[in-house]
């Protein structure tokens, strides 16, 4: 196995190194940003900050899929659904906390609901004025949604391509059902205009700092924490999984839930990183389900390397700066920028930028100890073809 | 009762044998020469009393009764001028000539009018816009007009006119019309005239103060979807005064209700049907890339998006030749789009083979750029196919129930395509070679087969159809750069129902689903009742992973 000995090399030293480039950069913009004043070379823009704190969730976001794709094998096309609940969550209680500064002036109604000519709250918009409500939600309607389905597919043995057929149907349908006005979301124009998180103003310099060092925060956990996952004996089983299904089951154990534990808790991180995003972008909509953003996210994955956590983090952010330069200089290159990557990294780089930097680095290592024995470069996701 | 019966049968034999007479006579004298001068007219004053342009003259008569009167001898005259001189007082060009008090037609030239004659349509001069007045005429003679030009159509030899003629004038109760109505009855051959006719004569009759012609009329429309007569039968409903007439009246009008449902019913399942058809288009090279190569293509909805270009990039090419340009665009469509998938298969996917998981993201990719190479070749925004004349327009079963010709085409069209497709992977020798490959790719090439060679030619193949299929949805909506991205989600949707590598399973699923999308839609709306359809496949596939018609044996791999 590959990730042995990628183990024996970093393990130690690879969540550290993590931990230290995430929070010194984290670090060093809020120092930047809230030391100099606005007029010093040295300073960075609150854009700036409000940019690096939305890659960030989109590295969280990455890791999330990294968990089940990477060290599972189930890829989802779907997991932009979860971060999209887990956005809306946040987004309704940022519109209930807007409270009467909308345009119409409601107290109780959202403005979207007072212009469809709505008496009332609906039943599921009660509770998401409290915070640690909305924060409960934030976990539990992922979670939720993530269990059921999986536990549904799991159980019947779907895998392979049919999994991510119908994870991408379960974020087209979703999709489709926010689009409309009736469900109570905002329809086409989602949820915007947001006030004030926790009573801070969300255009204060001092609230987006904050946020990001929030989302670092909780990158840095959710990193601690699959890292913790995929070393302990439970990851062991679900590498197996991955490697070997049919195997694994015929050794004994239950590999459904396996696999359904891990990918709950993978949509339970992916709402995190949706609930993270949208204070800071200031907007939720239904686009944020549509399948193109799901297939997009892995290719962030997979630029960056699966089954190496780290590998996917930076792969977010290294595609999403991309995106951000590509966009600004030509914004019709873009795509064919994102189209060929997908077709060079699957073609080209099956490891990620990741394997190819650890294979490079393996060959100089080899050639010095002359040992003549590199690591094998076994596919980590291709045992599972059943 | 039945004295009063016999009595309106008699007079309705007196009318019916005068109309005839009318109406045969001028059939005796069809060549008769035009009399142009007012001389001639009086020798034949037997059988005409007055000529054309002393019947117009009455037109100059201010009252509207002596029009009126006017309007109605003129249309009893057999001369090929009398629909075009209605036809002309309608539209206000048959004027008030005041410098010699006669009627002609008039058109208005440059501040001018230019006079005509009204029986040969020559120039008989100009006069001063002052001199010339148009005929008024009011709403009533305009429905007098109508009626009577409807009667003339009533007799036209071709039968279409003179079904429309019968249809405009249900739910007259003008004598003179009934009279009309009832002769062409007797001469009439055609099924469909005579059912249009029998329906205005039974609307008539329910206004008869005769309880048992009323009976019989009622039993006559019932069941006629006419959307007349559901008016006529309610009307007559609250006008009904015996329990028996109530009851029969109640009774039609459940029937009609009941046909008319059932006609939307089947006006549902039509539209299904067609949706079903554009379904099985696009996925059904989807089934051949994904269920005999096991391939995941996820630019198969581009490639249908390239075949719909191309059939706009063919329409304008041949601007003079829509009407058959189709029969070039159909084939171009293939190659183009098979060409590209070529492309694809060697220079994309033959790394992949046996790594669908990467296959899927590497085809994705694909499909990216190809629509951002259409968005900057054709603009991002959509474009228009004008749909040939022969495919517009709906063949009408009746009035309730019509089916258009750009669906009835494409069902048509999709299940020939099909076929095609059954009969080359049955019938061929690629088929032979395609199925082989599927089934066990190493024992196909020990015994010879270039598999390589059928991997490319059969990724070509369902990406041509693909492009076929863009050709047809070409006809249905707009051409824009994410008409593919649309399709793409319910191709799999379909290909993964029906079963991976059956195409009948496609077939299966395809029109199944385009049914029930059609039948949720009047209940749930088009948006929800998508929903509703992918929720029921996601938990089928949790039921049945392996489709409608899994594929068993050894081919099934597991």
């Amino acid at each position: 196995m590959r990730d042995s000995t990628f183990k024996s090399a970093f393990n130690d030293r690879t969540a550290k190194t993590f931990m230290a480039v995430l929070f010194g950069a984290t670090l060093l913009v809020t120092v930047l940003n809230q030391l100099f004043p606005a007029d010093s070379v040295l300073h960075v823009s609150a854009y700036t900050v409000t940019l690096l704190g939305k890659y960030l969730c989109y590295a969280l976001l990455a890791l999330a899929l990294d968990l089940v794709w990477g060290y599972c094998g189930i890829l989802s096309l779907g997991h932009g659904a979860f971060f999209a609940l887990g956005g809306y969550a946040m987004g309704m209680y940022l519109m209930r906390q807007i409270g009467d500064r909308g345009v119409y002036g409601n107290p109780e109604l959202p403005d979207f609901m007072v212009f469809l000519n709505w008496s009332e709250l609906p039943w599921y918009w009660h509770g998401f004025d409290q915070f640690w409500f909305t924060a409960l939600m934030i976990l539990l309607v992922p979670g939720l949604l993530a269990f059921v389905f999986g536990w549904l597919a799991f159980r019947s043995r779907v895998t392979g391509v049919y999994l991510s057929i119908i994870t991408q149907a379960l974020t087209y349908a979703l999709m489709l059902a926010f689009f409309r006005n009736e469900l109570g979301f905002g329809g086409n124009n989602g949820l915007t205009d947001f006030k004030d998180l926790l009573g801070f103003s969300l255009q204060s310099d001092t609230t987006r700092v904050g946020l990001l060092i929030a989302t670092a925060v909780a990158l840095a956990g959710a990193f601690i924490l699959c890292r913790w996952i995929t070393g302990s004996k439970l990851g062991r089983v679900v590498m197996a999984v991955r490697d070997a299904e049919s195997r694994t089951r015929f050794v004994g154990y239950r590999t459904e839930h396996y696999k359904l534990w891990i990918f709950t808790l993978s949509a339970i991180l992916a709402g995190i990183a949706g609930a993270l995003y949208v204070p800071q972008v200031g907007i939720i909509n239904p686009g944020e389900f549509s399948p193109l953003n799901s297939i997009e996210l892995v290719v962030w994955v997979a630029v960056g390397g699966r089954a190496t956590l780290y590998g996917a983090v930076i792969g977010a952010i290294l595609v999403n700066y991309g995106k951000t330069v590509f966009t600004g200089i030509m914004p019709e290159a873009w795509l064919f920028a994102l189209g060929g990557l997908f077709v060079a990294v699957t073609v080209f780089l099956p490891h990620g930028l990741v394997g190819l930097v650890a294979e490079n680095w393996g060959k100089v290592k080899t050639r010095f100890a002359q040992n003549g024995n590199a690591s094998n470069t076994t596919n980590p996701a291709e045992g599972d073809t059943p | 009762m039945g004295y009063r019966f016999g009595q309106m049968l008699t007079a309705l034999f007196l009318v019916l044998l005068a109309s005839v007479s009318w109406a045969e006579e001028p059939l005796q004298d069809p060549t008769a020469p035009p009399r142009t001068t007012t001389e001639n007219s009086v020798d034949e004053i037997d059988i005409l009393p007055l000529s054309l342009q002393e019947i117009l003259n009455r037109l100059t008569n201010r009252s509207f009764d002596e029009k009126e009167a006017a309007i109605r001898q003129l249309a009893k005259q057999d001369n090929p001028r009398v629909v075009p001189l209605l036809n002309a007082l309608m539209n206000r060009e048959l004027v008030h000539n005041r410098k010699d008090d006669t009627i002609a037609l008039g058109v208005k030239k440059d501040g001018q009018w230019e006079l005509r004659d009204p029986e040969s349509s020559e120039v008989i001069g100009q006069a001063d816009s002052r001199a010339v007045r148009p005929v008024i005429i009011n709403n009533r003679l305009r429905t007098v007009i109508n009626n009577q030009l409807a009667l003339v159509a009533l007799n036209d030899p071709d039968s279409d006119i003179r079904y429309q003629a019968a249809g405009q004038l249900i739910g007259n109760d003008d004598a003179e019309m009934l009279a009309a109505l009832t002769t062409r009855h007797y001469q009439e051959s055609h099924p469909r005239v005579v059912a249009q006719i029998d329906t205005a004569l039974n609307i008539a009759a329910l206004r008869s103060d005769d309880l048992t012609t009323r009976l019989d009329a009622i039993e006559a429309l019932a069941g006629n979807l006419h959307p007349e007569v559901k008016n006529a039968l309610n009307t007559r409903l609250l006008a009904a005064d015996t329990p028996q007439e109530s009851q029969a009246l109640e009774k039609a009008i459940a029937r009609i209700e009941a046909r008319i449902d059932t006609f939307q019913t089947a006006d549902t399942v039509f539209f299904g049907l067609s949706l079903g058809s554009v379904l099985l288009l696009a996925a059904i090279g989807l089934a051949i890339t994904f269920g005999v190569m096991g391939v995941i293509n996820m630019a198969h909805g581009e490639l249908i998006m390239l075949g719909a270009y191309t059939t706009y990039v063919v329409q304008q090419l041949l601007p003079d030749s829509h009407e058959w340009s189709l029969l070039i665009a159909v084939p171009a469509a293939f190659l183009v789009s098979a060409f590209v998938g070529v492309l694809i298969e060697r220079f994309v996917i033959r790394f992949l083979y046996g790594r669908p998981l990467e296959t899927l993201l590497a085809t994705f990719g694909v499909s990216l750029i190809l629509q951002q190479a259409v968005r900057v070749i054709f603009s991002p925004l959509n474009r228009t196919v004008i749909t040939p004349e022969w495919m517009s327009g709906a063949l009408e079963i009746n009035p309730v129930f019509s089916l258009t010709y750009n669906r009835l085409y494409i069902i048509v069209f999709a299940l020939a395509v099909f076929l095609a497709l059954l009969a080359l992977l049955k019938k061929t020798r690629l088929g032979l070679q395609v199925r082989a490959v599927s089934q066990n790719r190493a024992t196909a090439r020990g015994l010879g087969i270039r598999s390589e060679r059928v991997n490319a030619l059969t990724f070509g193949l369902g990406s041509g159809i693909a492009g076929v299929a863009g050709v047809a949805l070409a006809q249905l909506t707009n051409v824009g750069p994410n008409l593919g991205q649309s399709y793409i989600i319910d191709s799999f949707m379909v290909v993964v129902f029906g079963g991976v590598g059956n195409l009948w399973g496609t077939l299966t699923a395809a029109f199944s689903l385009g049914i029930a999308n059609k039948l949720l839609e009047p209940m749930a709306g088009a948006v929800l009742a998508k929903i509703v359809v992918l929720v029921f496949i996601i938990l089928f596939i949790q039921r049945k992973p392996r489709g409608l018609f899994p594929q068993r044996g050894r081919a099934a791999e597991e």
